[in-house]
């Protein structure tokens, strides 16, 4: 497989004070890492693809770790995560679905083995085309409050022949979680669900 | 920060892009440019406001705290950024106007003091819109406006802003030009920076 080129490299944190209700004592924040890489692949049918996840792997490890740069460098006020990619119009939506082994694994190994299953997202678009990551809590997939997603995109990409891929990560709930359900303090954080 | 600034600021979202490649060419060091952006409360809204000092004096604040973050995700000091730009979007109960008295009459001087300098007028755009309107940024060289390579945009948007009743307001800056940039004019080597222009 050829190298993975990456045209644009962009990086989007929000800090949200509160949404309407009492300001939140320490604001929770959301990061977003995207990539916008060639995509080999482009233009044809290909049958084998598999080989393409192992490229993407130190592009999936630079954007974890400019995740955690980005929210202030320690990887442990991170809590919630999540991924996805949209493949621009000559490739297919299975070059997209080459995304979850690096992207994911990349930034479990960067937060030190969180447990829960890194939600995802992806779909084809055009240049523009908006995508909505899921995000759920690092270490059980169960907790209510750290339900949450992310909306990424850029004007310019992906085109055609190229992929945007999207890392996220939260830290912490949504600005005013108030809808039960097991929380946060309550996991046991071993089968990665409660 | 909410409680004790004049802005209610319900989100800060800032943005950096860097461009490592474009049309098979490397760009090397890539180009990076960087966005800092407010949501706020709009306090005129719903209604004619005549003195709209009140936006005014906002604008003023979150220009320097807009600039700071802007530079901080840049990640270089302020008197390397090269080039800026500045815009609004109105939320739907408001007025075009309200974004005029954030971003013109106060809002530039504490960008140019976290720059150092900053002789050019700083390039804006306006708009009302809603939820997730795109804000195209303009950009321009710094200290002298008429630098070609340097003129540009960044799009900024969010998805759950502007609420009705809320202001976005952006700074962009960046430590670049256009990536291939090749289309002649003043090139920045050449400028004086005294008047803002040339």
């Amino acid at each position: 497989m050829p190298e993975v080129r990456v045209r644009k490299f962009v990086t989007v944190v929000e800090e949200i004070f509160h949404e309407g209700g009492p300001s939140a004592k320490v604001p929770p924040r959301r990061a977003a890492a995207l990539a916008i890489i060639a995509n080999p692949l482009a233009g044809s049918y290909v049958a084998d693809i598999a080989g393409f996840m192992d490229d993407l792997k130190p592009l999936g490890l630079e954007m974890a770790k400019a995740l955690v740069a980005a929210l202030g460098g320690n990887s442990h006020v991170v809590e919630g995560y999540g991924k996805g990619a949209i493949v621009g119009a000559a490739g297919e939506l299975e070059h997209g679905a080459l995304w979850h082994v690096p992207g994911g694994y990349a930034m479990r190994e960067i937060l030190g083995g969180a447990k829960a299953i890194v939600a995802s997202s992806k779909k084809v678009g055009g240049p523009g085309a908006r995508l909505d990551i899921p995000i759920t809590h690092i270490n059980a997939s169960y907790v209510r409050s750290h339900f949450d997603s992310m909306e990424v995109g850029l004007a310019e990409a992906p085109r055609a022949d190229e992929i945007l891929l999207a890392l996220v990560m939260t830290t912490g709930p949504r600005v005013h979680a108030r809808v039960g359900g097991l929380k946060a303090s309550e996991i046991k954080g071993e089968d990665g669900l409660r | 920060m909410t409680a004790t600034g004049k802005a209610k600021i319900r989100k800060l979202v800032t943005f950096v892009e860097e461009t490592r490649n474009e049309m098979g060419r490397a760009i090397d060091p890539p180009t990076r440019r960087a966005a800092a952006v407010a949501v706020i409360e709009n306090p005129c809204a719903g209604k004619f406001v005549e003195d709209l000092s009140e936006l005014i004096d906002i604008g003023e604040e979150l220009g320097g705290l807009l600039t700071e973050r802007a530079v901080v995700a840049l990640g270089i000091p302020g008197t390397s950024v090269e080039s800026y730009g500045k815009a609004a979007a109105v939320g739907e109960n408001g007025e075009l106007e309200h974004a005029a008295a954030i971003l013109h009459p106060k809002l530039g001087a504490p960008v140019r003091k976290t720059l150092g300098k900053g002789a050019a007028l700083i390039p804006s755009s306006k708009k009302r819109g809603g939820l997730g309107v795109a804000l195209d940024i303009p950009l321009g060289h710094k200290d002298a406006a008429f630098v070609r390579s340097h003129f540009d945009g960044m799009e900024v948007r969010i998805n759950d802003a502007p609420r009705a009743n809320e202001i976005m307001v952006a700074v962009a800056v960046t430590d670049s030009g256009r990536p291939l940039a090749r289309v002649g004019g003043l090139k920045k080597e050449e400028i004086k920076g005294e008047d803002g222009l040339r």
